[in-house]
């Protein structure tokens, strides 16, 4: 059986998430800093080639859905000093997020 | 997991929140041979020969000393070269010959 | 664009100026030049490349710098209908003006009285170049890098841009495939300019929002 060439979109703009705790290692696109974070999705962005793969050559499927996701930068940073209501948007690709 | 348990891994390259200093604000304009790597790199993509993902996963596998201590684009041709490689592209044996042939070279303005 | 002199010439003009092959200070820079010119050669060779193709795309990205940036800006500040369009959809609206869409989906963030936005890329150095052409040195440092993120108002203070403690500020890491370009604030005083006018008060950093946008008012300090 072929494999999937895409993943569906789980989540929307609005959706309450929480980025993975894992520490692979090889090319990942989601920061350390952000990692086990809680957010909302601010919007979808599509579905891209997965760069973990397109890293090693590889075809970057299954494709998977990318969305802007917007973090209190207090619940980020035990030490932020700002505003409280700072953000920091981050683009966080779909088999990284779980919901919330 | 509490917000103090340290991580195993973190790539040198991934470094939002590190500890860092005041931002120097200096700029240099683009030697003319930082400007070609640029151009073999969107070159390059364009025609899939490699990806933008191999030049950062080539970069991010330089190793924290490398990394600091080569400027930008000599991290970039050391990755395209890299990648190139990894892609059957080009061998090792030719690049070798071919960096000691053009060091060879008595060098003409550029 | 030049490289430094290091060495002296011999001033009596009567050899052609060349370079011999001098003793480097350094001799990884040497190394990684004499790479690029290598590369570049057995890519030549083997009909990957042109050498008409590399220099083409390195006069392409010659072209390239800030005034392409600064006309979506310009354009936004003037017509409601197009800032609509620009924060809805990058892109279509870079099109719409006659400039490419460019290889990236472009996300538009809109600084008001309220908000304040910048952008980093904390991993490596994605930048909007089709609109603002290469990034400066300084965007893609370590200590940028570090501490735009989690340190955006200290960072933004050095780079002279104070922001109130009432703004919010938001920080936006270029991580995947989108693109970003901050839409500064209009200047007071400015509703009778030109586009053209309003273009040149639009910075390269005021775009990646580590400055405002030029105020044109006499009272404006440096």
């Amino acid at each position: 059986m072929a494999p999937t060439e895409s993943i569906a979109p789980g989540f929307q703009a609005g959706d309450a998430v929480m980025v993975r705790i894992a520490y692979p290692i090889g090319h990942v696109r989601t920061p350390h800093y952000i990692r086990g974070k809680p957010g909302v999705v601010e919007r979808f962005c599509g579905i891209y080639g997965n760069p973990e793969e397109l890293a090693y050559a590889r075809s970057g499927q299954p494709r998977q859905p990318l969305y802007r996701v917007r973090f209190i930068q207090r619940e980020v940073w035990p030490a932020y000093d700002g505003n409280p209501s700072d953000t920091v948007d981050v683009e966080i690709f779909q088999n990284w997020l779980e919901a919330r | 997991m509490s917000d103090t348990t340290p991580a195993p891994f973190r790539g040198h390259h991934d470094m939002g929140g590190e500890p860092a200093d005041a931002v120097e604000r200096a700029e240099h304009d683009y030697a003319l041979w930082e400007k070609r790597v640029d151009a073999m790199l969107v070159l390059l993509s364009k025609k899939g020969r490699m990806t933008v993902d191999e030049l950062r996963r080539n970069i991010e596998g330089l190793g924290p000393d490398a990394y600091d201590k080569m400027t930008y684009y000599e991290r970039w041709i050391y990755s395209v070269a890299q990648s190139l490689i990894q892609r059957g592209e080009i061998s090792i044996d030719e690049l070798g010959r071919k960096i000691s042939e053009v060091q060879g070279r008595d060098h003409g303005a550029d | 664009m030049t490289d430094h002199h290091d060495h002296h010439h011999d001033d009596d003009g009567s050899t052609p100026h060349r370079h011999p092959r001098r003793p480097d200070l350094d001799d990884t820079l040497t190394y990684f030049r004499a790479m690029e010119v290598a590369v570049r050669e057995l890519l030549i060779e083997k009909g990957i490349l042109t050498a008409d193709e590399v220099r083409r795309a390195v006069e392409d990205m010659d072209r390239r710098g800030p005034a392409q940036g600064a006309r979506v800006v310009a354009r936004a500040w003037a017509d409601a209908g197009y800032k609509e369009l620009l924060l809805a959809d990058g892109g279509a609206a870079c099109v719409a003006i006659g400039i490419d869409r460019g290889p990236y989906k472009l996300v538009v963030v809109e600084n008001t009285d309220k908000v304040h936005n910048v952008v980093v890329c904390t991993l490596c150095s994605c930048y909007p170049r089709w609109l603002l052409g290469l990034p400066p040195d300084w965007y893609k440092s370590r200590n940028y890098r570090s501490r735009m993120v989690n340190e955006p108002r200290a960072v933004l203070s050095e780079f002279g841009t104070r922001i109130a403690d009432d703004v919010i500020v938001r920080v936006h890491d270029s991580t995947a495939d989108m693109r970003y370009l901050v839409l500064p604030r209009r200047p007071a005083g400015t509703e009778a300019w030109s586009e053209d006018q309003l273009a040149e008060l639009v910075t390269r950093d005021a775009m990646v929002g580590v400055a405002f946008a030029n105020d044109p008012s006499p009272k404006a300090g440096k």
